[in-house]
C-alpha cells in the first residue's frame, strides 16, 4: 500500500474531471455567437452561455453534477480548436470565440438526435414526460424530420419497477447517466448503475435489491426522457393541465424549495427547485411524495365536540365557544398556570405566532412548548451562534453531534456529504453508532451514549490540526431520545468556547425553528427574546405577558399528571406517539380535565379531546416557514381545502376574541406585518420583503442581508430538469433599505452547560440508542399511500451480531426487553451499525417500544434482554 | 457459496496489492469465477462487501466484461474467432460446426469471439483460454474431447492454471 | 535482394524458442536486466533524454513520441504511476501476445526502467484477460524479478522502490484505450474519459500516469543499452528504429516480422510473409489494424513510415497488416469489422453507441445481397454524425477514437469501390421483395 496515494474522497469525480476553481474576481472575456461576455475563468462553457442567454441543448449535463460528456448533444465550435467540442466539459479561457449555431454545429445536433431516436420507442402519447420532455422539445427545435432508420429497434420488457416508487422503461432510456451519477455522486448510494456494454447498455439494479434510496425521486426529476417515472405520479396528469406554485417543503426542517403542482384541486406532484443556499434542487422521497397525506380520508374536516364517548361534528361557532369557555373556566378557577399549550412545530410561522400570542398574551400562561422532550432546550437553540447551510461548503471542519441526518434531515445529509466528499471539508463524525454519513467522514469517533467528554477532546485536537479560515460548523441535535440532551449540549458548549464553533440546528419537525423563534417555548417571547427581556416590548402590542416562566413539555405533562395543570391545548401533536415517555403522556392525558385539540388527524390523543378544531395543512395554507438555519421562506397555497377547516392562526385569533382580545388580523400578510413589528428578530421581515426574497430571509436579517436575492420567486421557475436562471435584466433592483435593528437585544446562549454525571455501566445490560427513521408511523408516511408501503411499522431491537449470539437467539426471535421503567417484548435483529453493548430502537414505530422503556429522568436507558421460555 | 476464511484472506491479499481497494474488483471476480465456474450472486455480494461497494456497482462492472459469465456455462468455454483474419480462413464455418456438435453438451460452451491476437494461426480456437490453431472442425473436436476426458489438462473457466 | 527482418526486440525470442521466457535463459543468454543495471546509474532525466533522442514512438497505435509523453508529467506531483498496456485487442494484431509469452523479462525490465525514469513506485501491466499462458509467464517473470532484487524495495541497492502488478483484464477491447484502461484498472466499467486532462496529468487514481504499450516497453532496454542515437540511426524520417508488424489474412506465411521502418509494404508482404496465398492476386490490405482505412495494390511500394501513412489517408496504427486476396468481398470485411466495433463500443457516446449498431445492420444487409439502393450513401450520411466529414484523419464527435474508427471501412468502400457497390445495390434492390434483416 502506498501511503501517499491520493485518497479516493479527493478524486475529482467518478470520471475525475477537474474543473479549475474560479476565483470570484477572476473574470475572462468570451465571445458567444458574437456576443461578448464576461464570465468566471474556468466556468464550463455550457453554463457560461446559459447565464448569458444562450441555451445549448444537452441531455447528460446537469448543473449540479460533474460533466461526463456522454450524450454529445452540446457540441459547439470553438475557434482555434480542431473539430467540435462538448461545451459541457470545456472550461472557458480568455479570448475564446464560440459558435453555438453554425452549420456544423446544427448538423452535429441533428445527427445526435437522429441517433438518440433510432432506438427510442416514440411512445410520447402515453409517456408521463410527454409535453415536458427535453428529447421531444429538442427534436422539435433541433431535430431531423424523419428517421432513416428502418431496422428493428432495441427491445426490453416495458416498464419494470426498480423500487416501490420508481419504474424504469429501458426502451426510452437515452443512457445519459444522470440517474446513475446522481445515485453515486450526490446521494452516495449507488443502488443503480449501468450494466452491459455498447448498444446493450441498460440501467440496472442488483437482483433483489431495489433502488430503495431515500432520494430516488430526484432521478425521476432529472431524467431527460420518460425512462424513469414515479409510481405516485404515473398517468395522473398531463403537464399542460398542471399549474404550479413555488413553496417550501415542510416534511422536515431543511425546508427544501419545491414547485407544487395540482390538477382539479388535487396535489399531484412536488418537484425540487434549485435554491443555492438550501437544497440545490434536490428533495428526499418523503418530502417529494408526502403531499399525498393532504388528501387522506382520515383527515378531520369539520370541528368536533365531545358528547359522551363520541366527538360529534359541530359548527365552528359552537366549537370555538366551547373551547374558549373551557379554557376560560380553567384559567379563572386555577390561574393561567393551569393551562399548558403543546405543539405547534408543524404549522406556519403565522400559526406559531398566533398560538404564542394566544397562550402568552391572552391566557398568560408560559407553559408552552413546541418541542416534545425530543429536541434541545430553547435557551440553546435560540441563543447559539448560528451557521447557515451554505457555511458547510466553506467550513474548516464539520462536526456531527446529533441524529442520523440521512434519517431525519435527508437533504441536509446530501449537503454535508457534498462538503465532505466534493469540497474536501473534513467531516468529524461523533456518534454512538454508524449512520448514513459515516462513510463520508474523515474522522469517526465513537462513544457510549451519554459519555462524550473523551470524544470532544479528540474532536478538539483534530480541529487544531486543520488549517483554514472557515468556521467550525457543528451540526447539533439529539443523537438519541433515550438520554437527555445534557451530554451533547455540554460538548457543544466546549466547542463553542474553544473553537468558536457555529451551530446548525438538527431539530427535525417541519417548522420547529419557526415555532421556537415565535415564542412557543417556555421562558421566551416571539423574536428570540427571553420572557424577561421582551416583556415590555411585547406587552405593548399584546396588552400583557405571563408573570412567571413556565414548564417545558416534560414539566407540563408532569404537572398535568399531578393535577396542577388542568387543561391542555394540543396543537398538531400526538402525545402518545410523539412524546418519548408514553406512560407519562398517558397519565397526563387521563388526569387533565380539559383537552382542546387543534390538528388535522384524529390521533390517539384526540380520543381525550373535548373539542377538536381542524386546521388546514401544507398546500392549503399560505404563510411562511423557518428552516433549521433560521431561513424564513414563503409557503404558498395551492389548493382549496376540502371540508370546513380553518387556518391555525385564525383559530387562535377566534379563540382570543372569545376571551376578550380582538387582534384585528384579517390576512396572513397582516400577521406577517405584525410579526415584523412585534418579534424583535423579525425586524424588517414583513410581507413585502418576503414576497421579493427569492431564497427567503435568514434571521436576523441584518446579519444576512447580502445573502438575500431580491427577485420575486417566480412560480415554477427552475423546476424543469434544467433550471434556467432569469436573465440579468429580469433581476429586480437589488436595493433594499437597511433593515431596522431589533427593538430588544436578542437572546444569546451563555454556553454554560455542566457535564452530566457518568452513568455506571451494567455489563449485562445493553444501552439503548433511540431515534427516528425516515419512514415510520408518522402521519406523513402512514397517510401517504406511496410512502406507507416503505415503512416498517413494527418495532425491533437492533443489536450487534455478538450480542445477539451472546443472548443465544436467532434473528427475528421475540425477546423480553426490560428497562427500569417497563418490560416489553420485541423481535431482535442483527444490525451492523450498532456496536457491541448497545441496542438501537426506532422511536417512530407502532406498539410497545422505546417510549415505554425510556425514563426521562435517567441519564441513560439500559435494558436487559431475556429469551422467552 | 460465500468466501471461506482462506478465500477471504486471499482476497484481502489481492486488495492489499493496490493503492485503492476498488482496483481489486476484476481480480476478485476472476477468483470467484475460478472457484464457481461463473460469477455467482453470492460472490458479487461478498466482493461488494469486501470492497465497500454496492452490489449494483459490482454487477455493473462485471456485466461490462465478456469473460465474466453470470450463469453456469459448463466446464469448458470454447472461444472461436471469426474476426477478419479468421473470417477468410474458415472461422465462421468452424464455429458453426462446433456449435452444432456441442449443442446439447452442457459441459461445453461454444462462443464466437472477437480477434484473440493469434491471427497467424487462423482459424484460432481457445479452450478455457488455451490457444489452438490453426484448427479444423475435426482437430478442434478432437482437442475438446481430450480436455473433456482429462487427457489435456484444462484451465479454469477464467483461464487460471489448475 | 529480398528484404530482411532487423531483429532487435524479437532477436532473443527467435533464437531460443524453447526457453526464452525463463529467467535463466534471459539472464544468461540475453543479458536481461543489464540495461536496468545501467539505468540505475543514470539520472531519471537523463533516461528520458535518451529515449527522446531515440525518436521512439509509441507502438500501441497512436504513435506518440515516448520520451515526449514522459516529459509531460507535471513537475513535483506525486505519486505517479506507470500502466503498461498489454491489452492487445486491435483485430489482427498479435505482436504483444508474442512478446508477452516469449520474452516477458524484456517487458518487465523496460517497465522497471520506465518507472524509474518517471519516478513511479507503482507500475501495473494491464494484461488482456484472454492471455492465460501470457499471464502465467508474465507473473513468473515478475516473481523472478522480485526474487533477484530487480523489483521491490531498494532495487539493486539504489534506494529506489517499485512494485509491479500484473493485472488481468476480462474481455473488452475498449480497455485498450489508455483512459478506458485506467477506468478498468480502477475497478470500473472500462469507459474512456474526457481528455484533457490527459493521463500524464491526471490518470490512475487522479495522479499523473504514463500509459505505454508492451512493444514500447520492450524497446526501452535496447535504447538504454545501446543509446538513443543508435536507435535513431535505424528507420526512416521520423519513424525511427524497428517495429514488429503482424501480417495475416490471405498470405503464405502469416506471422510477426520485425523490420526497420521504411521497408515497403511489398517487401513485407511478398518477401517476408510469402505473398498472397494460393498464388492469387491482392485485393486490398489493411495497414494498421481494423481501425485504419484500407490500401490497395497501388500502395504496395509505399514505405512503412508513420507520417507517410498519414499522407495516404491511413495509419500504421497497431502494426497489423491484413491481406485479402482478389476473391474476398470488401463489403463482407467491412461488415465484420463493423460487427466488431458494435460489440466493443463501450456505449458512452451516443454516436458510437447507436451508430456502430446501425452501421453493422446496414452493412450486414449489403454484404448479404439484401442492400437498398441508397445504402452506401446512407452510411456516408449518418457516418457524418460519428465522424464529421468521413475522412482521415477523422473528425470526432466522440470521446475516444473508437467512434470515428468505425467509419474507416465505409470510408474505404466508398473511396475504392463506390461505383461498383452502388451498381450492386441497385441489383439487390431488384431482387429484394420484403426485407426482414435480423440483427446478427
Ligand atoms: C479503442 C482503442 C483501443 C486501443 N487498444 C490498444 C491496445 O490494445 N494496446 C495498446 O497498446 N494500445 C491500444 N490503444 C492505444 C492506447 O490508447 C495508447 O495510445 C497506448 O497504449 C499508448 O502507448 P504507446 O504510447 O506506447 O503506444 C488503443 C486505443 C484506442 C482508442
Ligand atoms: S467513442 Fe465509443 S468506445 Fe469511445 S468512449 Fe465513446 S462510446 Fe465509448
Ligand atoms: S455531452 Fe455535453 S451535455 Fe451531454
Amino acid at each position: 500500500m502506498s501511503a501517499n496515494a491520493v485518497p479516493m474522497s479527493q478524486w475529482p469525480s467518478d470520471h475525475r474531471y477537474t474543473i479549475p476553481v474560479a476565483g470570484d474576481q477572476d473574470m475572462v472575456t468570451v465571445t458567444i455567437d458574437d456576443k461578448v461576455v464576461q464570465v468566471p475563468r474556468g466556468q464550463l462553457l455550457i453554463a457560461a452561455a446559459q447565464e448569458h442567454g444562450t441555451y445549448i441543448p444537452r441531455f447528460c449535463w446537469h448543473e449540479r453534477m460533474k460533466p461526463v460528456g456522454m450524450c454529445r448533444m452540446c457540441l459547439v465550435e470553438v475557434e482555434g480548436m480542431r473539430g467540435l467540442q462538448i461545451s459541457c466539459a470545456t472550461p472557458v479561457v480568455d479570448g475564446m470565440v464560440v459558435r453555438t449555431e453554425s452549420a456544423p454545429v446544427k448538423a452535429a445536433q441533428d445527427g445526435v438526435l437522429e441517433m438518440l431516436l433510432i432506438n427510442h420507442p416514440l411512445d410520447c402519447p402515453v409517456c408521463d414526460r410527454g409535453g415536458e420532455c427535453p428529447l421531444q422539445d429538442q427534436t422539435l427545435a433541433f431535430g431531423p424530420g424523419e428517421s432513416r432508420y428502418v431496422e428493428e429497434k432495441r427491445h426490453f420488457a416495458k416498464p419494470i419497477p426498480i423500487s416501490d416508487l420508481v419504474m424504469l422503461d429501458r426502451e426510452r432510456c437515452i443512457q445519459c447517466g444522470r440517474c446513475t451519477r446522481f445515485a453515486a455522486e450526490i446521494a452516495g448510494d449507488a443502488l443503480i448503475d449501468f450494466g452491459g456494454r455498447g448498444g446493450h447498455t441498460e440501467v440496472i439494479t442488483y437482483p433483489d435489491e431495489p433502488f430503495s434510496s431515500y432520494f430516488s425521486g430526484n432521478t425521476v426529476q432529472i431524467c431527460p426522457v420518460g425512462a424513469l417515472t414515479a409510481k405516485p405520479y404515473r398517468f395522473r396528469a398531463r403537464p399542460w393541465d398542471l399549474d404550479s406554485v413555488e413553496t417550501s417543503c415542510q416534511a422536515c426542517a431543511v425546508g427544501c424549495r419545491g414547485a407544487l403542482d395540482s390538477t382539479s384541486n388535487r396535489l399531484v406532484r412536488l418537484l425540487g427547485v434549485d435554491s443555492e443556499p438550501v437544497n440545490h434542487g434536490w428533495l428526499c422521497d418523503k418530502g417529494r411524495y408526502g403531499y399525498e397525506w393532504v388528501h387522506s380520508e382520515a383527515r378531520v374536516r369539520a370541528p368536533g365536540l365531545r358528547r359522551g364517548m363520541e366527538l360529534e361534528v359541530t359548527s365552528w361557532p359552537q366549537a370555538l365557544d366551547a373551547a374558549a369557555a373551557a379554557l376560560r373556566r380553567v384559567r379563572d378557577e386555577h390561574g393561567p398556570g393551569a393551562i399548558g399549550v403543546l405543539g405547534g412545530a408543524r404549522g406556519t410561522n403565522e400559526d406559531a405566532y398566533a398560538w404564542a400570542r394566544f397562550a402568552k398574551g391572552v391566557l398568560r400562561t408560559d407553559n408552552v412548548d413546541a418541542q416534545l422532550a425530543d429536541g434541545l432546550p430553547a435557551d440553546v437553540v435560540l441563543g447559539m451562534p448560528r451557521a447557515t447551510i451554505a457555511d458547510l461548503d466553506r467550513a474548516r471542519a464539520i462536526v456531527l453531534l446529533g441524529p442520523d441526518l440521512k434519517e431525519e434531515l435527508p437533504v441536509l445529509a446530501l449537503r454535508v456529504r457534498r462538503a465532505a466528499v466534493d469540497l474536501g471539508v473534513p467531516l468529524i463524525d461523533v456518534a454512538a453508532r454508524d449512520h448514513g454519513l459515516t462513510s463520508s467522514a474523515a474522522h469517526v469517533i465513537r462513544h457510549a451514549p451519554g459519555v462524550v467528554q473523551e470524544a470532544v477532546d479528540q474532536v478538539a485536537s483534530i480541529i487544531d490540526g486543520i488549517t483554514g479560515d472557515g468556521p467550525v460548523v457543528v451540526v447539533l441535535g439529539r443523537p438519541s431520545v433515550a438520554e437527555p440532551a445534557a451530554a451533547t449540549i455540554h460538548a457543544a458548549s466546549q466547542l463553542a468556547k474553544s473553537h468558536g464553533a457555529r451551530f446548525l440546528s438538527a431539530l427535525r419537525r417541519g417548522n420547529v425553528h419557526g415555532a421556537l423563534d415565535l415564542g412557543l417555548a417556555p421562558g421566551f417571547l416571539p423574536g428570540r427574546v427571553s420572557l424577561d427581556a421582551g416583556r415590555d416590548h411585547l406587552s405593548a402590542t399584546w396588552g400583557g405577558t405571563p408573570d412567571a416562566t413556565g414548564f417545558d413539555a416534560t414539566g407540563i405533562l408532569r404537572a398535568a399528571a399531578n393535577g396542577t395543570i388542568k387543561a391542555l391545548v394540543l396543537v398538531g401533536c400526538d402525545l402518545l406517539t410523539d412524546f418519548p415517555d408514553r406512560a407519562l403522556a398517558r397519565e397526563a392525558l387521563s388526569a387533565v380535565e380539559r383537552v382542546v385539540c387543534v390538528g388535522a388527524f384524529p390521533d390517539d390523543s384526540a380520543e381525550r379531546a373535548d373539542v377538536f378544531l381542524p386546521t388546514g395543512v401544507w398546500g392549503e395554507q399560505a404563510g411562511t416557514t423557518t428552516n433549521l438555519e433560521g431561513r424564513v421562506s414563503v409557503l404558498r397555497r395551492k389548493i382549496t381545502p376540502e371540508g370546513r377547516t380553518m387556518e391555525g392562526w385564525r383559530i387562535a385569533a377566534e379563540l382570543a376574541a372569545r376571551l376578550g382580545s380582538d387582534w384585528d388580523l384579517e390576512t396572513v400578510e397582516e400577521v406577517q406585518d405584525e410579526i415584523a413589528q412585534a418579534a424583535p428578530a423579525f425586524a424588517g421581515v414583513d410581507a413585502a420583503l418576503l414576497r421579493r426574497a427569492r431564497d427567503g430571509v435568514v434571521l436576523p436579517l441584518a446579519d444576512h442581508l447580502d445573502e438575500v436575492t431580491f427577485v420575486p420567486a417566480t412560480p415554477g421557475a427552475g423546476v424543469s430538469w434544467e433550471p434556467l436562471r432569469p436573465a440579468a435584466d429580469e433581476v429586480g433592483n437589488g436595493e433594499v433599505a437597511a433593515p431596522p435593528a431589533p427593538a430588544v437585544a436578542l437572546h444569546t446562549w451563555s454556553m454554560e452547560a455542566p457535564a452530566p454525571a457518568a452513568a455506571p455501566r451494567d455489563s449485562y445490560a445493553l444501552r439503548v440508542i433511540a431515534a427516528r427513521t425516515l419512514y415510520g408511523n408518522d402521519r406523513v408516511t402512514s397517510e401517504s399511500p406511496s410512502l406507507a408501503r416503505l415503512a416498517t411499522s413494527d418495532a425491533r431491537l437492533l443489536v450487534s451480531a455478538r450480542d445477539r449470539d451472546r443472548i443465544g437467539v436467532e434473528d427475528g426471535t421475540v425477546v423480553r426487553v426490560t428497562s427500569p421503567r417497563a418490560s416489553v417484548e420485541l423481535p431482535i435483529h442483527v444490525d451492523r451499525s450498532t456496536p457491541e453493548g448497545f441496542a438501537f430502537l426506532a422511536t417512530n414505530r407502532d406498539g410497545a417500544g422505546a417510549s415505554d422503556l425510556i425514563d426521562l429522568d435517567a441519564p441513560v436507558t439500559d435494558v436487559r434482554v431475556e429469551t422467552l421460555s | 457459496m460465500t468466501f471461506t476464511d482462506t478465500e477471504r484472506r486471499r482476497a484481502e491479499e489481492l486488495v492489499a496489492r493496490y493503492p485503492h481497494s476498488k482496483s481489486a474488483l476484476l481480480p476478485l471476480l476472476h477468483m470467484a469465477q475460478d472457484r464457481d465456474g461463473y460469477v455467482t450472486t453470492d460472490a458479487m455480494e461478498d466482493i461488494a462487501d469486501l470492497l465497500g461497494l454496492t452490489p449494483a456497482l459490482v454487477l455493473g462492472t462485471c456485466s461490462f466484461y465478456t469473460m465474466f459469465k453470470r450463469e453456469p456455462i459448463g466446464k469448458l468455454v470454447v472461444s472461436v474467432c471469426t474476426n477478419v483474419s479468421c473470417l477468410v480462413n474458415g472461422g465462421p464455418a468452424l464455429v458453426e460446426a462446433l456449435r452444432t456438435k456441442y449443442a446439447d453438451d452442457h459441459d461445453v460452451h461454444v462462443e464466437e469471439v472477437e480477434c484473440i491476437a493469434a491471427c497467424d494461426q487462423a482459424p484460432v480456437m481457445q479452450v478455457n483460454y488455451e490457444f489452438h490453431g490453426p484448427v479444423t472442425s475435426e482437430s478442434a473436436t478432437d482437442l475438446i474431447e481430450q480436455y473433456k476426458s482429462g487427457a489435456l489438462k484444462a484451465r479454469t473457466i477464467s483461464g487460471s492454471p489448475t | 535482394m529480398a528484404a530482411q527482418e532487423t531483429r532487435v526486440v524479437t532477436k532473443f525470442l527467435r533464437e531460443r524458442t524453447d526457453d526464452s521466457w525463463t529467467f535463466d535463459a534471459a539472464r544468461t543468454h540475453n543479458k536481461a536486466y543489464s540495461a536496468l543495471e545501467k539505468a540505475m546509474g543514470m539520472e531519471p532525466a537523463a533516461l528520458i533524454d535518451e529515449v527522446t533522442k531515440s525518436g521512439l514512438r509509441g507502438r500501441g497505435g497512436a504513435g506518440f513520441g515516448t520520451g515526449q509523453k514522459w516529459s509531460f508529467l507535471p513537475k513535483d506531483v506525486f505519486p505517479r504511476y506507470l500502466a503498461v498496456n498489454a491489452d492487445e485487442g486491435e483485430p489482427a494484431t498479435f505482436k504483444d501476445h508474442m512478446l508477452i509469452e516469449k520474452d516477458p523479462h524484456q517487458i518487465v525490465e523496460g517497465s522497471i526502467i520506465t518507472s524509474y525514469a518517471i519516478q513511479a513506485h507503482h507500475a501495473f501491466i494491464y494484461l488482456r484477460g484472454e492471455f492465460a499462458l501470457g499471464a502465467d509467464r508474465l507473473q513468473a517473470a515478475v516473481d523472478d524479478a522480485y526474487a533477484n532484487g530487480f523489483l521491490g524495495k531498494n532495487i539493486l541497492g539504489s534506494g529506489y522502490d517499485l512494485d509491479l502488478i500484473v493485472h488481468r483484464g476480462a474481455g473488452c477491447y475498449i480497455a485498450g484505450d489508455e483512459t478506458g484502461l485506467l477506468s478498468s484498472l480502477e475497478g470500473e466499467r472500462a469507459m474512456p474519459r474526457i481528455k484533457p486532462p490527459f493521463p500524464a496529468v491526471q490518470g490512475l487514481y487522479a495522479a499523473p500516469t504514463i500509459v505505454n504499450n508492451v512493444e514500447t516497453m520492450s524497446t526501452v532496454p535496447h535504447i538504454v543499452r545501446e543509446g538513443g542515437e543508435w536507435y535513431a540511426g535505424m528507420g526512416v524520417n521520423k519513424s525511427t528504429g524497428t517495429r514488429i508488424f503482424s501480417v495475416s489474412g490471405n498470405v503464405e506465411r502469416p506471422g510477426n516480422y520485425e523490420i526497420e521502418l521504411g521497408v515497403t509494404f511489398r517487401e513485407l508482404i511478398d518477401d517476408l510473409a510469402g505473398g498472397v496465398s494460393g498464388g492469387k492476386k491482392l485485393g486490398f490490405f489493411i495497414p494498421g489494424g481494423a481501425s485504419s482505412p484500407w490500401l490497395r495494390a497501388e500502395h504496395l511500394d509505399e514505405p512503412l513510415d508513420m507520417d507517410r501513412a498519414a499522407e495516404l489517408g491511413t495509419m500504421l496504427g497497431s502494426g497489423a497488416i491484413m491481406v485479402f486476396d482478389e476473391t474476398i468481398d470488401p463489403v463482407l470485411v467491412a461488415w465484420r469489422i463493423a460487427k466488431f466495433f458494435a460489440h466493443e463500443s463501450c456505449g458512452k457516446c451516443t454516436p458510437c453507441r447507436e451508430g456502430s449498431g446501425w452501421l453493422e445492420k446496414v452493412l450486414y444487409r449489403m454484404a448479404n445481397g439484401l442492400g437498398r439502393p441508397d445504402d452506401l450513401d446512407l452510411l456516408m450520411g449518418f457516418g457524418n454524425t460519428i465522424s464529421p466529414g468521413v475522412t482521415w484523419p477523422p473528425g470526432m464527435t466522440t470521446i475516444c477514437q473508437l467512434g470515428p474508427s468505425t467509419m474507416s471501412p465505409t470510408l474505404s468502400l466508398n473511396k475504392y469501390w463506390g461505383e461498383e457497390i452502388r451498381a450492386r445495390l441497385a441489383k439487390d434492390a431488384d431482387r429484394r421483395t420484403t426485407l426482414q434483416v435480423a440483427s446478427a
